[in-house]
């Protein structure tokens, strides 16, 4: 136990460092940007509508006077007393744009990444098992074709069908426009698009990785000897239990992917998220929530791989057994 | 007496990718004959890496589906097509393979030798399995990889005769392991044979094959060269193809004869 | 008998690279025409004189499409190149200088890893002022950690192969032993990586283009025309994002396809039929 313990301080220790280099590197990359966000239109506007404080903190982040170093470890230190900073764009603390537009994301990204993990582990396991004969063929071109294609036009096509021709589906928005109450449907029947295209394209990665698995371990000596002898279900005694472990380093993979594919769909989509978010924020040089964004995205995908760490040493018996003797 | 196996000419090739864009013939084994009688242990010795686990592999069906197999195999008097050789897998031809990579390392020791059937009757069977090999019922609840060398190999066997099988097919099964514990594993062979098991034994140490086997086959580069009772390789004597006497006079203790 | 795989692949891969020499040209060619507009012939659907439509301009869309294809393809090509020159010296870099430079670079690419590759694009684009060369520069940024990862595993593994400590035990220099020994063994895999990275940056380079980060709205670029693409497809022009959006597939789906079949082939396990 104080094993594992240890395992999961230095494992977050690690993810601490990381962050930081994120935020550092966010911060570099736009500090170099030429766009100066507060001479920008969005910029300008945003100046008008707030208070001198705000202005002047706004500036010590990102005016020119102060040097880079010195606007860092200013915005660290709100950072750390849980201040993001201001959004130039939604003139409000980055942090509530970014908890108001998560919360309309994560319907998304978890319906997406559960169905994308499950269908993808399918496909993979059913590729694996028949490896070299048709359905293999058909699971490997579908999967080639669906890496081939951009999510963003994956998307259009999807909005071609189903909205603009069949007319069943919505075009866009997952809030109809004036009323903020979405009722519970309304709200699935916005996300059924962007959530089918986030699922089709995330799949065909994972199916991929999975189906290699696969033929590792059913080409491995321990299915030899399961068939040997003569032992039944092969594929659901021993291979789905050492594909387990694998499965789950890339379902947890899979989450910065997702997000990123996020931005582009929900671009099209028009949906409400934080991807479209990022988007904006980029276009019209909001600095602070872009920023705000790129931590809280990296946070996300870091916790992914620690959980999916965390998991190991649950699934794995080496990990598990191993701790409890030490 | 009738031969509970019997291989004759058998021949395996695979085509593989050479340098390039050439297709190369490889032939493991050309020409590989032997009988293997109820209740005595035949001891096929072969250099390592001259493709004796072929054997193994092409008697149960094993075999990748690139390899190509020649000749023929007989179980109990009738040809062992792979419909038979599926059927009887696990039931009367077990496999003692090489070692513990062998067993599932996600799962338990106890339910890889059940096989995942229930029942008190299989429980009892494979408990008394593991006995039999001086192995407590508490293995049953260790994974692989917490099991030492010479327990691994207790193991795998107790996992070939839980079932009472007519036929093991040993490949290897003694490296890694010291001459003790090697010599305790061999005494199983010649226990399950005086049961009335055929045991075919594959090895490339001509000194432990000539200890526990009945009778030597000598294989090298893809046939066999020479068959002969274990015991002319004690002392020499009978030894008429000049590569197994060659192997013979290899021994240590023949040194210098 | 079956048909020679190597072979087959080997022949699939120099038809993609002639396909893609073709249409760089083609495109280059076409810029020009691609460009002309005329407002007679403005919004038709796919017919016989312009197979994929017109735009609202009047341009013919297949000429936008080869010019758009024909600029991806330069841009692909650019990034993937300068991505694997980060991932062979990273890589190399951190199999041989030792532990602290290999903890740093593990360190740089989990942390390359953690962000999503499409904000890190955005984030880089915004550096360089976007444009071209922001494009080329955030796409080259984020593709090269998995294959960095890759040369450093095969730079170890060569590194513990007798034939290379025999070398360095010979005298020979630790340069010389770099040049003449590991890249020979390198180069193959460093290859396949590049053309799997081909078709990752031709489709980044289209999405952050869509965006509105990349290329400017003047270039006949395929996220430009997929992003025009969207005002009116709800006015039934599907042909206006159907036809340059399944070229792009096709193209980059020649190439994954190849570079799959090539990576198949090194693997030592694929030399059995």
């Amino acid at each position: 136990m104080k094993h594992r313990l240890k395992f999961t301080i230095k494992k977050l220790l690690r993810m601490a460092l990381l962050l930081l280099g994120v935020s550092l590197t966010a911060f570099l990359l736009m500090d170099a940007s030429p766009l100066d966000p507060l001479q920008t239109n969005i910029g300008q506007a945003a100046l008008g509508t707030m208070s001198p404080e705000q202005i002047a903190r706004l500036e010590n982040y990102w005016g020119v006077d102060a040097p880079a170093t010195e606007r860092y470890l200013g915005w660290l230190g709100g950072v750390l007393r849980g201040d993001f900073g201001v959004s130039l764009l939604y003139r409000r603390p980055v942090l509530e744009v970014i908890g108001q537009r998560l919360a309309g994301s994560l319907w998304l990204l978890v319906c997406a990444w559960i169905l994308s993990g499950a269908l993808g582990l399918a496909l993979g396991l059913a590729a694996g098992a028949r490896r070299g004969r048709w359905p293999d063929r058909l699971i490997r071109g579908y999967c080639l074709t669906v890496s081939s294609t951009p999510a963003f036009w994956l998307a259009l096509l999807l909005l071609m069908v189903f909205a603009v021709w069949l007319k069943v589906l919505p075009i866009g928005l997952s809030v109809p426009i004036g009323g903020g109450q979405a009722t519970l449907p309304e709200r699935l029947r916005h996300a059924l698009l962007p959530g089918l295209t986030l699922s089709i394209t995330g799949a065909a990665n994972i199916a991929l990785h999975t189906r290699e698995k696969v033929i590792d371990v059913l080409d491995s000596d321990c299915i030899l000897f399961a068939r040997a002898r003569g032992e039944g279900h092969i594929l659901r005694r021993h291979v789905l239990r050492n594909v387990a472990l694998p499965a789950i380093t890339l379902q947890f993979a899979s989450i910065g992917e997702l997000i990123g594919g996020s931005v582009l769909v929900e671009q099209v989509f028009s949906y409400p998220g934080l991807g479209q978010a990022a988007v904006a924020a980029g276009l019209g040089g909001d600095m602070p929530l872009l920023l705000g964004i790129t931590v809280i995205t990296a946070a996300i995908v870091f916790g992914g791989n620690l959980a999916a760490d965390l998991l190991y040493g649950v699934i794995d018996p080496r990990i598990r057994r191993g701790a409890a003797r030490k | 007496m009738e031969p509970i196996l019997s291989v004759e000419h058998l021949s395996v090739t695979f085509t593989r990718y050479g340098r390039g864009l050439n297709r190369v013939e490889l032939n493991p084994i050309r020409d590989l004959s032997l009988a293997v009688e109820p209740g005595r242990v035949t001891a096929v010795v072969g250099e390592s890496g001259s493709g004796k686990s072929l054997l193994a592999h092409a008697v149960l069906h094993l075999l990748p589906r690139n390899a190509r197999v020649g000749g023929s195999i007989h179980y109990d008097g009738a040809p062992l097509t792979r419909e038979r050789a599926v059927a009887l897998r696990g039931r009367e031809i077990a496999l003692i393979p090489q070692g513990v990579t062998w067993l599932d390392p996600m799962m338990k020791v106890g339910d890889q030798l059940r096989r995942g059937r229930g029942g008190g009757e299989v429980r009892d069977r494979c408990r008394a399995a593991l006995e039999r090999y001086g192995l407590g019922a508490g293995v049953e609840e260790l994974y692989p990889f917490q099991l030492s060398g010479g327990m691994a190999r207790r193991v795998l066997i107790a996992c070939a005769v839980a079932d009472r099988p007519r036929l093991i097919v040993a490949d290897e099964p003694t490296p890694g392991l010291d001459i003790r514990a090697a010599g305790r594993v061999l005494g199983h062979f010649r226990e399950l044979a005086e049961e009335g098991a055929g045991v075919l034994f594959i090895t490339h140490d001509l000194g432990l094959a000539r200890t526990v086997a009945h009778k030597v086959v000598v294989f090298r580069e893809g046939q066999t060269v020479d068959e002969v009772p274990a015991h002319c390789f004690q002392t020499g004597e009978g030894l008429t193809h000049p590569y197994s006497r060659a192997l013979w006079r290899a021994m240590p203790e023949n040194d210098f004869l | 008998m079956r048909i020679n795989r190597r072979a087959g692949t080997l022949f699939l891969l120099i038809f993609a690279c002639i396909l893609l020499f073709v249409i760089a040209l083609a495109g280059e060619a076409l810029s020009k025409p691609a460009e002309l507009a005329d407002f007679a012939r403005k919004n038709l659907p796919p017919c016989l004189a312009h197979p994929f439509g017109t735009d609202w301009m009047g341009r013919d869309m297949l000429a936008r499409t080869v010019a758009g294809l024909s600029l991806s393809i330069r841009v692909g090509a650019l990034t993937a190149v300068l991505s694997g020159g980060i991932a062979l010296l990273l890589g190399t870099v951190s199999a041989i200088c030792g532990p602290w430079v290999d903890a740093l670079v593990s360190w740089i690419i989990d942390l390359v890893l953690g962000i999503p590759h499409i904000l890190l694009i955005i984030l880089v684009s915004l550096a360089c002022g976007q444009g071209f060369w922001g494009v080329i520069a955030g796409v080259a940024l984020t593709h090269w950690p998995s294959l960095a990862r890759l040369v450093r595993g095969e730079v170890l593994q060569l590194k513990q192969a007798t034939f290379l400590r025999a070398a360095r035990r010979l005298g020979v220099s630790r340069g010389r032993v770099l040049r003449t020994h590991l890249l020979p063994h390198l180069l193959p895999q460093l290859f396949t990586g590049l053309i799997l990275q081909f078709p990752h940056a031709i489709l980044h380079e289209a999405g952050i283009t869509f965006l509105g980060f990349g290329l400017s709205p003047e270039r006949p670029a395929i996220g430009v025309i997929l992003e025009e693409s969207m005002g009116y497809l709800a006015a039934g022009r599907w042909w206006l994002a159907l036809f340059p959006g399944l070229s792009l597939v096709l193209v980059v789906m020649l190439f994954a396809a190849a570079g799959e079949r090539l990576r198949l082939l090194l693997t030592p396990a694929s030399a059995q039929e």
